[in-house]
């Protein structure tokens, strides 16, 4: 909004008050429906059971239910699979820029095959044929295809981010007489940084998103146990939604980190 | 003249204070059968199933199709009603939400009463009798005999999610881990792959499965666990549905049809061939 008139500072913002109605109107409408759609199917609310699969108070102790030990086990999948996510995208990253013509066309086929195949196929190649292999377990299985499979996308971000640092800083950097990997480490990645971080951020979100996938092996992570609630209890609707908050609440916080991290690397 | 017309008013009064009560209870019988299963069945001159594939209650054949025991009831049925017949797989731990919300009008999958889920939905007259198993790996479980010797922490279990095998399993082996998935076939794999000691499910694919890899399986009890009864399950509030499903089941239980399909389903395994692989 670079050519907007300027406002005068004291005036009331009411097109911001428009837009919340409106947004607030929505959500009514949206919540309206899924009321009047369940009403309708004679579905009968159940919601007094659910704080129980969250988490229970036993003798003033709190033991967390198997919904919130769900969500513990996908904060650390995804935390894990997200740091090797960056590990994998970076050097595939540099491996695609190099002069090497194995190197560049590895990883260009390495790319194209994880970003052209389904990610559930994936999870079972991993799981049924990989696996077994490596001698590795379902919980490191789940990690390490997550990672493979958001690390494509990793790569292609950090390219652009680093094909998007100016050329003469590079030039600045080689007539210094800085070796490849220490332009890299330090004139060319702490740029790259600032620029990759929002899309970075939305790999992050995608990946904790995605993470619901290792259900299907089995791990016990929060759309597993979920699912499970549900053969137990046949709460459809509340336990989805339910579900569907906590994995809301997780990607909603981590958004907000990162603006304010973006907030502090621009000041 | 004005006694007539106070007569007239008073018969009205009394008439519109009396049509309610007499007409509601129609009208709630009425409501009741116009919105039973059965008539929605006969306006669209289908039944449609519900129903998820157990080896031999329903699976694929070689030609694609669903074949077993309770697709032979489902199409029996439909013959006997007088209308096609709609199969709908479903995946099972979803198959009672499914029901409720209308995607079919039954569930004929050898659904096993359980309370929990008799709760949520109604069971007609079981039809068939039923047991749970256990296939323990010969590798992971070599020497395994009683329930005690499986009921540990270190001792991982499979199971298919949603089944009545798998809250058995929780019952009697609440110290195993037990690991859930969405259908037989790869919870089976678990213990071929040493990833877990024994699967959990319903008789007699137990013993199907020993029969298929001798090497690497075994029965550790002679005895199956526990037994159960299957039944249909139709929606609450459905009391025409559960009238006309009872005496179906009771008539083909009375002229054997019943019987003479478990024996074909259950007994042997002549209909292999036909199973795609």
């Amino acid at each position: 909004m670079s050519g907007a008139i300027a406002k005068p500072r004291d005036a009331f913002p009411w097109r911001r008050v428009g837009e919340t109605a409106q947004f607030l109107l929505f959500a009514a409408f949206v919540l309206w429906v899924a009321v009047r759609g369940a009403q309708s199917m004679g579905y009968n609310w159940q919601w007094s059971r659910v704080p129980r699969y969250l988490y229970r108070e036993i003798d003033g102790e709190i033991w967390l239910g198997p919904l919130l030990k769900g969500m513990i086990v996908t904060l650390q999948i995804s935390a894990l699979a997200l740091l090797l996510t960056v590990v994998i995208g970076l050097i595939v990253a540099v491996l695609r820029r190099s002069n090497s013509i194995a190197g560049e066309g590895l990883s260009r086929v390495y790319i194209e095959a994880i970003r052209n195949t389904p990610l559930l196929v994936q999870l079972y190649i991993f799981y049924f044929i990989l696996s077994p292999i490596l001698g590795i377990d379902r919980y490191w299985t789940g990690v390490l295809c997550l990672a493979v499979f958001e690390g494509a996308f990793a790569a292609e971000i950090f390219r652009a981010g680093i094909e998007a640092v100016a050329k003469g800083q590079w030039e600045a950097a080689r007539a210094m007489g800085l070796r490849p990997a220490q332009i890299y480490r330090f004139v060319v990645l702490p740029q790259a940084l600032r620029i990759v971080l929002p899309p970075l951020t939305g790999l992050g979100v995608s990946l904790v998103k995605h993470s619901a996938i290792v259900s299907v092996i089995a791990v016990f992570d929060l759309t597993n146990e979920g699912r499970n609630v549900i053969a137990d209890t046949f709460m459809t609707f509340e336990i989805w939604l339910v579900v569907a908050g906590l994995y809301l609440a997780v990607t909603v916080a981590m958004s907000q980190a990162v603006r304010i991290l973006e907030a502090r690397l621009k000041s | 003249m004005f006694g007539l017309r106070k007569l007239a008013l008073t018969a009205i009064a009394v008439a519109a204070v009396m049509a309610p009560v007499a007409s509601k209870a129609q009208d709630a019988r009425a409501a009741l059968s116009a919105t039973s299963a059965i008539e929605e069945i006969k306006k669209r001159g289908a039944l449609r199933v519900g129903l998820s594939t157990f080896v031999p209650w329903a699976f694929r054949s070689k030609s694609g199709d669903l074949i077993g025991y309770e697709v032979d009831v489902s199409k029996k049925l439909a013959e006997d009603m007088g209308v096609k017949l709609e199969l709908v797989p479903t995946a099972w731990d979803g198959i009672i939400p499914a029901l409720i919300a209308g995607q079919f009008d039954f569930i004929i999958g050898g659904m096993t009463i359980t309370p929990a889920r008799n709760l949520t939905v109604n069971f007609t007259s079981p039809y068939s009798a039923t047991g749970v198993d256990v296939v323990a790996s010969k590798k992971l479980a070599d020497g395994f005999k009683t329930i005690a010797d499986f009921n540990k922490p270190n001792v991982t279990l499979s199971a298919r999610r949603g089944t009545s095998a798998a809250t058995t399993a929780q019952r009697l082996f609440p110290n195993a881990t037990l690991r859930l998935f969405d259908d037989d076939a790869p919870a089976l794999l678990e213990v071929t792959n040493d990833r877990a000691h024994a699967w959990i499910s319903t008789v007699p694919k137990p013993a199907f499965a020993v029969l298929d890899n001798p090497n690497a399986l075994f029965r550790p009890f002679a005895e199956p666990l526990v037994g159960q009864a299957d039944a249909m399950a139709v929606r609450k509030g459905d009391p025409d549905s559960l009238n006309f499903l009872n005496n179906w089941i009771q008539s083909r239980t009375i002229d054997g049809w019943l019987a003479e399909r478990q024996a074909y389903w259950f007994k042997a395994r002549d209909w292999r061939d036909q199973q795609a692989q």
